[in-house]
């Protein structure tokens, strides 16, 4: 990566307990998470270093209590950091002032929570259009723009309704609204449709994959949906309590794990429907001259996607082109069998 | 948790410091030295006189000008607080202040207070309201009632105020909390006639000085609501309003203080009825108003306009309850998106209309004669006499029947039983019990009681128990002021503990809920229980049917030419139908909602008032003290004692009924241990409202620490005032700490909350 990350994160560590500074810097470093839990902290963030670029999206996977929500308050300084440090476009956040971290908040960040924190006396539009009025934006736009995006996660007609009169899916809705409703570059969302149902869930995780390819938003995106993390993703980051086991893109989490724990977390995933054809493919220069005849198949088409083709067809190795249909290497039919239908025992 | 060792260490400590009691006790039959007991007035250094000497100092002097506290208070009270106390004065009674354009006439009040009502809650808060003014105005206190009230709305918004930013301050700053803490705890013990005095003499005599010992009085519930809300704002909501941007100042007024609401109208809530409980209490320094009247008709022994009154005070306090509990529980309620303006602000325009259109009636009306009701009727009909009090009810035209009551409350009274049990009661309580009660606390050496008072300490808490309790009696003890103390110790102890003897047994006996059907199959006994299980539940239809009827009887004329309980009389007919009628919509009142109603509706009532059944039924004397304070007690009691039996985990009494346990066992192995915590919470209370209650009663004449305090608001011995009430706070903080301790380590101990 050569441009400025836009979230570079450094050893960041995040203790809950009585006095966190003093007792981390009674620590030597690598303490496991149950040494520290029987001192009487909490690790919710263990020595965490990644860097999320401009116009990522990256997802942060793990079971409950190990850690995601915190990492990402911790990136939006809802929480102070223990030790380490989160710097968000080259600027150290610890560092800012309040009027600072105000001006990032309004200018650059965006969060949906996990529940909601829709505030109770407020209506839809008013909560949608509250980030805006923090903002000072004349009453007329936040109203024009709250109403845009009401309408927009499907609400349109329940403006004036009080977040209580709501259901769950409709309160979750206002939360994404408000998000929306002040376009942020930086977006963190804490397993944001969780309450939705398939549909609009669909509809809403185009949304954001139209936003963040129009206009290049960085997204770091909490979910516990497997298949919403692999439509989404560009890269994965799975969690183990506080600590990052492994931040890599989808299908090299899938068939690269780097350790036991990320292996069994992604067991069960059909790795046909991960795995491109680019990640199996062998270099020209490897395939020393094997024949690779007729059409090619694109590069970024998933395994799965190509069995038809695959069962059919029997030659030995596909040709592989990218985008511009230049040929690019070639695939071994056998591997990605082997992929689509597990290897043989 | 507490080990077995340390408990059983304590058991040991505790024990041996009521040994060194007893001993001390026995000492003194052969050697009265031990009692180091102060003479009366005399403490072991000049307290009074240094309080006196430090108050005369940051006090200032106004008259050879050297500045101080005084010229600040007297400047807010002459200045700001004054104009403010005219003002509305002015407007609700016609006091002849700026703006002079007063008093509102009383049908434009009632009218626009029943639209609030409405829009608040409903036709039955609506009911409540226009009953209560109604009968203010046709009573014919109208004016007294407004004397109270005009000092109550600017109190009570003032202490609102000063109550929120206290509260917004001890919640951001741990440093403020710790410092009001324990000045909150103080506040809450201090007899009222300790607010009094210090008003008087910084804030001058009259409503001014009443307002301020109000605004003082009804703070702290306001503090602690308002820190408590803004502590339980949701965290996500907070985050939320920090991701959007928000500044402190936004943080504050957009995201935390609307979040915490409810916490803060409850209490407003509290703050208003703790504002009406004192401003009746400050007639005892002149405030004029119901308190007042009712102060002077009691001690002209006019029961019946006493009884008036307090109908009066408590139909006020309901009513003001109510509506604000209405506003707490009043949601914001959205219009689609086309309603017009005018439906938006429907209760608005219909308040405003009303409002006016009485005022232009009253203008209207000013010169019409003023007719009694019977000249009235003569004239032709009511409306004649409505006409006439459309603007004000004159002296003449009030309906008040005090004068009748009296003649009922006597001839009850005279019903040979009824003395011949008061007397009983009077004659028993008094000499068996009260006076060698008394007696033998008197008599008890003070180490005596201070050691137990620090045994019982050590009990619950240890050595820090033991100091603190222990250290505040040695404190009363060296004030110079131990009789007068241990006077109001054996009035509290002796009304609380007649207060269990018929509390519990009543509470357990509500608290058994839905009556089994009523058969004699299981005996007499059960029988007579659901017997009067049925009856108590039919109380309240039968107030509401005696109301019907009796105004019923009242307005059409009935009540001149015959009693309402003749056979003839269509008005008890009246009542025997409304009653059937009710008891036909409403069947399944359970036994113990409708005595929570009772204690909740009782709970509202100024103190005040606890007075006038007590007066009435046993005269002026040590029964009638402890009488008020006994039913004022009983509210608390009753309450946490059902609460709490009915907090009982469901599955435990179910594990008890499988386990063949009978309806005895059940409650005495089961209900009551697990209920117990909940009800030491409110014989806590119950002893708080005692110290209260009791320093009230001086006015029937007591001999304790409530008479020599309401003695010193007479003059200016501030430091004297002071060392009274810090008597009576300091015993009151003894129990508090004792009790709450107690009951914090049961619930733990049985792993509650
Ligand atoms: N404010 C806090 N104080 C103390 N401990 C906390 C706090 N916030 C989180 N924790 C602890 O930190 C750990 C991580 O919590 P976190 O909310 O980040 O989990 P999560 O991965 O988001 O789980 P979920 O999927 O259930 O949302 C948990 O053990 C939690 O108890
Ligand atoms: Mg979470």
């Amino acid at each position: 990566m050569t441009a400025q990350p836009v979230i570079a994160a450094r050893n960041v560590w995040k203790l809950f307990g009585p006095d966190p500074k003093r007792y981390f810097s009674s620590l030597q470093g690598g303490e496991s998470f149950e040494k520290i839990q029987a001192a009487g902290y909490i690790a919710g963030v263990r020595d965490v270093s990644l860097e999320v670029a401009k116009g990522e999206m990256l997802v942060v996977m793990g079971l409950s209590g190990s850690g995601k929500s915190t990492l990402v308050r911790c990136f939006s300084r809802l929480h102070e950091i223990t030790a380490g440090t989160i710097e968000v476009e080259g600027q150290d956040i610890a560092k800012l002032d309040e009027r600072g971290l105000i001006e990032l908040r309004r200018r650059k960040m965006g969060m949906v929570f996990q529940s909601f924190g829709l505030l109770p006396h407020r209506t839809v539009l008013e909560n949608v259009a509250f980030p805006l009025e923090m903002r000072g934006q004349d009453r007329h736009e936040r109203r024009k723009r709250a109403l845009e995006v009401i309408e927009l996660v499907g609400l349109a007609g329940r403006e004036e309704y009080f977040p209580r009169e709501l259901s769950g899916g409709q309160q979750q809705r206002v939360g994404i609204a408000r998000s929306l409703a002040i376009e942020p570059d930086i977006w963190f969302l804490d397993e944001p449709f969780s309450a939705l149902d398939p549909l609009i869930r669909r509809e809403m995780q185009d949304e954001f994959l139209r936003l963040q390819e129009l206009l290049g938003k960085t997204i770091v995106f909490i979910t516990h949906d497997f298949d919403e993390a692999l439509r989404l993703a560009d890269r994965i980051a799975i969690m183990k309590d506080g600590a990052v086991e492994q931040i890599d893109t989808p299908d090299r989490i899938v068939m690269d794990p780097q350790t036991e724990y990320v292996r069994k977390f992604t067991e069960e995933i059909e790795k046909s429907r991960v795995v491109m054809a680019e990640s199996l493919m062998i270099d020209l220069a490897q395939l020393n001259g094997q024949s690779m005849a007729g059409d090619p198949v694109k590069s970024n088409r998933t395994i799965h996607e190509l069995a038809r083709l695959l069962i059919n067809d029997q030659r030995p190795v596909f040709p592989v082109a990218d985008e511009s249909g230049q040929i690019i290497g070639g695939l071994h039919r056998q591997s990605a069998l082997d992929v689509l239908l597990g290897e043989e025992k | 948790m507490m080990t077995e060792q340390a408990a059983s260490n304590r058991k040991q400590v505790a024990l041996a410091l009521a040994v060194a009691a007893v001993a001390i006790a026995i000492i003194k039959l052969f050697t009265p030295l031990v009692d180091l007991r102060l003479p009366e007035g005399q403490g072991l250094l000049p307290w009074a006189d240094a309080l006196d000497s430090f108050f005369n100092f940051i006090k200032g002097d106004i008259q050879n000008e050297r500045f101080g506290l005084m010229h600040i208070t007297r400047w807010i009270s002459e200045g700001p607080l004054e104009f403010l106390l005219d003002t509305t004065a002015n407007l609700m009674y016609g006091k002849n202040r700026w703006p002079k354009i007063g008093p509102v006439p009383w049908p434009a009040i009632v009218a626009s207070v029943g639209v609030l009502a409405y829009w608040l809650g409903g036709w039955r808060l609506t009911f409540l309201a226009l009953g209560t003014l109604l009968w203010t105005a046709l009573i014919g206190q109208w004016d007294l009632a407004m004397q109270t009230l005009s000092v109550l709305v600017v109190a009570a918004p003032i202490a609102f105020f000063i109550g929120l930013l206290l509260g917004i301050a001890s919640w951001k700053s741990s440093r403020v909390e710790r410092v009001l803490k324990p000045i909150l705890a103080v506040l809450q013990t201090l007899p009222f006639f300790t607010y009094l005095l210090p008003a008087v003499i910084f804030f001058k005599v009259g409503p001014t000085a009443g307002a301020v010992a109000t605004i003082v009085y009804a703070m702290p519930p306001m503090i602690l609501m308002t820190a408590l809300g803004l502590k339980s704002v949701s965290s996500e909501v907070v985050d939320a309003g920090y991701m959007s941007g928000s500044s402190r100042w936004q943080m504050l007024t957009r995201v935390y203080l609307p979040s915490a609401r409810t916490e803060i109208l409850v209490g407003l809530n509290q703050v208003i009825m703790l504002c009406l409980a004192m401003v009746v209490l400050t007639a005892f320094i002149g405030m004029p108003g119901l308190g007042a009247k009712l102060l002077a008709m009691m001690n002209s022994f006019k029961i019946g306009r006493s009884f008036e009154i307090g109908v009066t005070i408590v139909l006020l306090a309901v009513m003001l309850d109510r509506l604000s509990k209405a506003w707490v529980m009043k949601q914001p309620e959205h219009f689609e998106k086309s309603t017009p303006w005018w439906k938006k602000h429907w209760a608005l325009l219909t308040g405003l209309t009303l409002f006016i259109g009485f005022i232009g009636i009253a203008q209207l009306s000013a010169d019409a004669p003023h007719y009694t009701l019977t000249e009235g009727k003569k004239q032709g009909n009511v409306l004649q006499y409505m006409w006439g009090i459309s603007d004000e009810v004159h002296r003449t035209q009030g309906l008040s029947q005090g004068k009748s009551i009296d003649k009922a409350i006597k001839a009850f009274l005279e019903i040979d039983s009824v003395q011949a049990t008061t007397n009983w009661i009077r004659g028993f309580l008094i000499v068996d019990v009260l006076i060698p009660f008394r007696n033998f606390l008197l008599s008890l050496p003070v180490p005596t009681i201070v050691l137990l008072v620090a045994a019982a300490g050590y009990l619950v808490g240890g050595l820090r128990s033991a100091l603190v309790a222990g250290g505040f009696f040695v404190m009363v003890a060296v004030s110079g002021w131990w009789d007068r103390s241990v006077i109001t110790l054996y009035t509290v102890v002796s009304a609380v503990t007649l207060a269990m003897i018929i509390g519990l047994p009543l509470a357990i006996w509500a608290a058994r809920g839905a009556a089994p059907p009523l058969t004699l199959k299981s005996g007499v006994g059960p029988f007579l229980s659901g017997l009067a299980g049925w009856i108590f539940t039919k109380i309240p239809l039968a107030l509401l049917a005696a109301v019907v009827a009796g105004s019923y009887h009242f307005f059409s004329g009935q009540s001149e030419t015959m009693n309402f309980l003749a056979p003839q009389s269509v008005s008890l007919y009246l009542f025997v139908g409304v009653f059937l009628l009710l008891c036909f919509l409403v069947r399944n009142w359970r036994r113990d909602s409708v005595m929570l109603a009772i204690v909740d509706t009782a709970q509202t009532f100024p103190s005040f008032v606890y007075l006038i059944p007590a007066i009435m039924l046993f005269g002026i004397n040590d029964v009638a003290v402890i009488f008020s304070i006994l039913i004022f007690t009983l509210v608390p009691l009753l309450r946490y004692t059902i609460e709490g039996l009915r907090g009982v985990p469901p599955e435990m009494t179910e594990a008890a009924d499988m386990s063949g346990a009978s309806r005895m066992q059940k409650l005495f192995n089961v209900q009551l241990p697990l209920a117990l915590p909940t009800i030491a919470i409110g014989f806590n209370q119950a002893i708080m409202f005692a110290f209260f209650m009791v320093i009230i009663a001086a006015f029937i004449g007591t001999q304790d620490l409530g008479q020599e305090l309401q003695r010193t608001l007479a003059g200016t011995d501030l430091g004297k005032n002071f060392v009274l009430g810090i008597c009576v706070a300091l015993m009151a903080l003894t129990f508090d700490h004792i009790i709450m301790r107690w009951a914090d380590q049961r619930k733990a101990a049985l792993g509650l909350n």
